[in-house]
This record gives C-alpha cells, structure tokens and sequence, in this order.
C-alpha cells in the first residue's frame, strides 16, 4: 500500500463531508426522517439538470439552486400529498423522488446532448478525482470544511429549539418555537449539504453519513449532545477507514473471494458507506450483548 | 408515424417481448405493492432494490469460478435475490435487536449495501473491455435488452406473485388491517409476512431488468398509491393497482420505442406518475376534489341543521314569529352563513319568511323537520351520557332518525328519561308517526 498526498486529501474530505452530514442527520433521525436524505438524493438530480440547462454551463452556483430547490420542492410536496392526499408519509415520499428522479434521468439523457454530464458521477461521487486540484488546497476540501461549519454552528444556536422539535413538537408550538419552521429549516440544511457534497463525493456516501453514524451513536449514548459527539467520531472513524479498506484490504479480499487477480483499488465513497456498516453492525452486536449481561433493556455500550 | 403503428401493431418480435415483460412485471408489482403500501412499508421496496447490487456485483465477479457467463440475467439475479434477502435480515434484526426506528433501520441498509455494492461496481468497472456495461443496464433498467428467455422468467414470476396474492388475498388482508387479530386468532402471521416479503424482492428481481434496481420502488409505490384514491375495497384497489402498473408499463416503452435515447425506466415512472397525478386529483374516492366537495356539502348541511334547531328552540321559548337577532344569539356563528341559510331554506319551501319586518317563522315541513332533527340530537346526547360506554359503536348521528339505529324499547326509555331529567325540554314526538 502507498500512500500518496492525495490519499491523505481523499480521507480529509470524506472525513469533512461525513461529519458535515452527520450532524443535521441525528436531528433526522430524531424526526423520523431518515429517508428523507435518501428521497432527496434522488430528486435532486431534475434541479441539476434544470440548472444546468437554464445556465447552460456546469458553473456550479445556478445547479446548486436547482438541486437545493428541488430537495425543498420534494419535502413540501410530499407533505402536501401526505396531508391532502392521505396518502402515508413513506410512500408519499417514494412518489415524489422517483418521479423526480425519472425525470432527472430524462432531463439529463436531453443535457448530455450538450455536455457531459453522468448520472453514475452524480450517485458514485469520484472523490479520487475530485482531490485532484492544481492549487495547494483541494477546493473541495474548503467547500467541505465551509459547510461542516455552518451546520456545526447552526446546530450551536438553535440547539434548543431543534431538540425541542424532535421530542415535543406540540409542546415546542406551544412555548412559542416554530416546530414547523425548525423541521423545514433541517429540510434545506440537509438539501444544501446533500447537494455541495455529492458534487465531490457522491450522493451514497452522503445518504450512508446522514444516518448511520447518527444511528451508532445512538447505541453509545442517550443525551443529544452525546450522540451529536459520538456521531461526529463514527463519521471520522468510517471516513479513515474505509478509504484503508478501499485502497488495500478490501481489493485483497475480493480477490481471494472471487478468485480473480485483476482487481484494482474500490471506491473509496462506497467504502466509505460501507465501512459505517461495520462500525454500526458491531456497534449493535455489542450493545446487545451488553443489554443481554447485564440483564435490562436499553444499556448503551459504554 | 410508420414507426410509431409499427410498435402500436406489435410488429417486431423484439417489440412484443419486451411490451409483454415490462406489463406483466407492471402488474405484478402493483399487486404486491397494494400489500405494502397498507402495511405502511412502501419505502421497503426502495431498500430493497438498492440491498441488490452487492449481490449483482459479487455475482458478476464470481461469475468465471463457477463456469456461468457474466451476462446471464439468471445468474445475476439469483445473486440479487440473496443480498435482496439479507437486506431484509439486516432491516428485521435492526428492528428487533435496537430501539431504532422502522425509517432509520431501512435508510441504514440501503445505504450501507449501495454503498458496499458501489465498491465493487468500481472494480468491476475498472476491468479490461468495458464489461461493466452489462451491469448498468441492471441499475438503470434496459427492457430493450430483454431476450425472450428473460421474458419467460418475467411471466413465471409474476404469475407465480399474481397467484400467491390471489390465493392468499383474505390471508394477507387481515395481515394488512388487524394483524394483532391475525395473531390472536392463530393465523400463522410470520409466515405470511415473511411470504409477502419475499413476493417483493421476487418482484423486485423483476424488475432489475425493466426499470433498474434505482426505481423498482417506483412500480412498487405509485401505482397502489394512484389506486387508493380510487376505492376503498381492497379488491378493487388491487386490479386497478395491477392494471395502472401493467398501463404504465406499456406507455413507458412505447414511448421509448418512439423517442429512441430516452431511457426506459424513468418514462415508465413517469407515466405512472402520471396516473398518480390525475388519480390525486380527480379519484372517485378520495381524491382532492371530490373530497372537498363532500366536505363543503356536509359543512353546509351542518349550518342547516344548526339554523333549524335554533329557531325551533326558539319557538319552544314562545316565539314562533323569530328575527335574526334572536337565531344569532343562539350560537357563535357567522352572520352570513346564517342568512344565506335562512334564504335558501325559504327557497327550499321551510321557511316562511316576512321581508319587511327581517322576521321569519318554520311552516309545516319545515315544523316537522326541525321536529325530526332536535328529537335526534336530544336523544342521542340522552343515549351518549346513559349508554355510550357499553355501546358507542352504534352511534349514527347522521341517521334520519333515531329509531333506524336504536330498537323502540331503547329509544322509549330514553325519551323518559329526557323527561325526567330536563322536563323544561319536551321531546317533540316522531314525526313520522303523524304523517296520514
């Protein structure tokens, strides 16, 4: 195995970009909305074409409106068909991200006419690619960095009311804090980072780092704060250890697995994703245990 | 246009392959969809799809050690099907083994299978001679590539779904509605859940083919979805679910065989989002229009009711000559809802009613109506504070008249004790008794 200083620009920004995603995604989590990162993935992808289109140029800026548009469009109209329609949450979303994403895939099929542009780019990433920069700095490793912050420090401020949301919203109503507001607030926080990452570094790793190491921080700690904390080190931890896997074990692996030899290095972002699975799977074979030890529900492993 | 009578004909082997594998998986789909869309499950068919490309790909690398062609569909998809099923297990033991919720165990394995799967792909498609190709038709869906061997696995699968739902329709019903029922009453709930699963991945191997492992969920939500609106019993709902998949297909690929380029899957989806769309809209049942026009019908017959109890109270106070000022004071209401009311209930031949002095008093029907409607309320409230907590569920308020839900016997005993307890306010008697 070697490494480059480019493997050393790849983790740093998948590390920034999970933890930019982990942190809205405990809130999502908590407001039982984890596929929303999911539907919104998906449908943003008319939004970028739309942009791209209108624009006529891959300049990023016009394409991120279109696709941070398109996230607010699919969250807003699938609660209207939810709330008109009495259709049930789930599958109200499932309506309105494939069709979006049907079209996306249409409109895009028109855009490539014009100019590359790669539906598999979009839902892969090609973080080996996107380190690749001319200047000292990766841009994406700013881009990431900028909006880890943002999050980080929105989530500072309104740290109460989003708690508040999740847990009671009618109480949160009541004490003069707009549950509603909060809950589409998260909806274009999530939308935004979902869209700056993906650019870079696909759109799975963003869906695997909204919930899941939210999901595993969950197992080892029961305040928000906690949880907020630990997701933030899952994000870091699966960042780092995926892109080892992906550039050394895995390849191995599969290679004996399968029998073939020609087997190059994976990708890093799916690696990335996958190894949160791990770290989630062992998590909850772990505090399972503990639960079954020590004898009472609901123990965290720590 | 030739072209366009060319596929409408079916003229090309390759055409009626393909249009009768896309429609059948359509239908299939839709049936097993109406089943999960009930058990509030929908999402389920989107991890699902995205749990099968490790399985596709581990499959296609594993294809040369065991002597199978990379490119069978077979072969593929048996290996969708396993990570299919694992998926499931990992969805089921996040439920049971955590207290995480339903969205989060399935948003955490559609991510983390994607995204294992994604990692192989990105070997694969680093492989010598563009082998990769193969599989993206998997994940975008490509009915065109459809070679009649994989069209006679369509028909067996979606006959073998359509048959199982058929067969098992009154089973997986009571799974749906009552399942702590189903349970208590000794049906053999797990299997049949476990059975109802395992149609999805079924129909989602389908569809790997048709519409990509990306959007088989879209067959599986949106034509159940569009259905609902359109009716309440189950049966039905299921036809139509399988016929605007089967529908949906068929518009899908014609249009593709049309516009050549555009991809197949995504127009599918579209056309049923289509279907959605105008069901949303226009359905028989619950759709947005027919709805509100149900809900202003009943708020209006609402103020009815309310203006014509209002001026006979005020008639059992001694009035029956009453003016505006009298009926508003009775409740908190709009002034011109009411005075809307009170025109159209002279119209309608209840009112009589004296312009110059704003006053108005109830004539015979109008009498007897209001006579009806108060003896309805007063004995129902009588039966709601008596009766209600041994038998709520015959509780009808919009029924014409109490007696149509209520024995005599019940209804005589309330009518004394309304006497008794309010004597100030007598019952009217049945009206339908002094008819001639």
């Amino acid at each position: 195995m070697i490494w480059t200083e480019l493997d050393t620009w790849i983790v740093l920004t998948g590390a920034l970009t999970a933890m930019a995603c982990a942190v809205p995604g405990v809130f999502l989590l908590l407001n039982k909305q984890s596929m929303l990162g999911d539907a919104i993935s998906h449908a943003v992808l008319p939004g970028l074409a739309i942009g791209f289109l209108v624009s006529g140029s891959r300049d990023s800026f016009p394409m991120l409106l279109g696709a941070v548009l398109a996230g607010l469009f699919t969250a807003v109209v699938s609660g209207v068909i939810e709330r008109r329609g009495r259709v049930e949450t789930g599958a109200s979303l499932g309506v309105v991200f494939c069709s979006l994403f049907a079209l996306g895939l249409i409109l895009i099929r028109i855009a490539a006419d014009h100019v590359d542009l790669d539906p598999g780019c979009v839902l892969y990433g090609a973080l080996e690619l996107a380190v690749i920069d001319s200047a000292a700095v990766p841009r994406i490793v700013w881009q990431s960095t900028a909006i880890l912050l943002l999050n980080l420090t929105l989530v500072a401020v309104f740290f109460k009311e989003l708690q508040l949301a999740a847990f009671d919203p009618r109480f949160a109503r009541a004490s003069g804090i707009p549950s509603g507001g909060i809950h589409h607030g998260l909806t274009v926080i999530t939308a935004l980072t979902t869209v700056v990452a993906f650019e870079s570094v696909g759109s799975i790793l963003v869906i695997a780092m909204l919930i899941v190491p939210g999901a595993s921080a969950m197992l080892l700690s029961r305040s928000v704060a906690g949880v907020l904390f630990w997701s933030l080190v899952v994000a870091l931890a699966s960042a780092l250890a995926g892109h080892l896997l992906a550039i050394s074990v895995a390849p191995a692996w599969l290679g004996w697995l399968t029998g073939r030899q020609d087997l190059g290095s994976l990708n890093s972002a799916g690696m990335m994703a996958a190894s949160a699975g791990l770290i989630f799977f062992t998590l909850l074979a772990a505090s399972h245990f503990a639960r079954s030890i020590s004898g009472h529900g609901r123990t965290s492993v720590l | 246009m030739e072209s366009f009578w060319r596929v409408l004909l079916l003229q090309d082997h390759n055409t009626r392959v393909v249009l009768a594998g896309a429609c059948l998986f359509g239908a299939a789909a839709g049936l097993a969809g109406t089943f999960l869309l009930l058990r509030k499950r929908s999402l389920l068919g989107d991890t699902l799809g995205h749990a099968t490309l490790p399985g596709i790909t581990l499959a296609f690398l594993l294809a040369e050690t065991f002597g199978v062609s990379s490119r069978s569909f077979l072969w593929l998809a048996s290996g969708a099907a396993l990570s299919g099923v694992a998926g499931m297990g990992a969805v089921l033991l996040i439920r049971k083994t955590s207290h995480l919720k339903d969205d989060a165990a399935l948003a955490i394995v559609l991510s983390v299978f994607f995204g294992a799967g994604i990692a192989m792909l990105s070997a694969i498609q680093q492989l010598p001679g563009g082998q990769a190709a193969g599989l993206e038709r998997l994940i975008y869906g490509n009915p065109a590539s459809m070679t009649s061997s994989d069209a006679w696995f369509v028909l067996v699968a979606s006959l073998l779904v359509a048959g199982v739902c058929g067969f098992l329709f009154k089973e997986f019903t009571l799974l749906c509605f009552d399942e702590s029922y189903a349970q208590t009453a000794g049906w053999p709930v797990r299997p049949l859940d476990v059975l109802l699963m395992g149609l999805v991945v079924l129909v989602t191997i389908v569809g790997l083919q048709t519409v990509g492992i990306l959007l088989v969920v879209a067959l599986l939500v949106i034509p159940p979805a569009a259905a609902r609106f359109w009716s309440d019993d189950l049966r039905v709902m299921a036809l139509f679910a399988a016929g605007v998949g089967a529908l949906s297909s068929m518009v899908g690929v014609v249009v593709s065989a049309l516009l050549p380029g555009l991809p197949t899957g995504a127009l599918i989806v579209l056309s049923a989002a289509l279907f959605f769309g105008v069901s949303l809209l226009l359905g028989k049942k619950r759709g947005i229009i027919i709805r509100h026009l149900l809900e202003r019908e009943a708020a209006r017959r609402l103020v009815r009711e309310h203006v014509l109890r209002a001026i006979f109270e005020c008639a059992e106070e001694g009035r029956s000559v009453v003016s505006l000022e009298q009926v508003l004071a009775k409740r908190p209401w709009k002034k011109n809802e009411v005075v809307s009311e009170i025109a159209q209930l002279t119209d309608d031949g209840l009112l009589t009613t004296d312009p110059s002095a704003l006053s108005f008093q109830l004539n015979g029907r109008g009498d007897s109506e209001a006579r009806r409607l108060v003896r309805n309320h007063r004995l129902w409230e009588i039966y709601l504070l008596n009766h209600a907590d041994v038998a709520p569920a015959r509780v009808d308020r919009d029924a014409d008249l109490i007696e149509h839900v209520l024995d005599q016997r019940l209804v005589d005993e309330l009518e004394d004790l309304l006497d008794e307890k309010a004597r100030e306010r007598l019952v009217p008697g049945n009206p339908e008794k002094n008819l001639p």
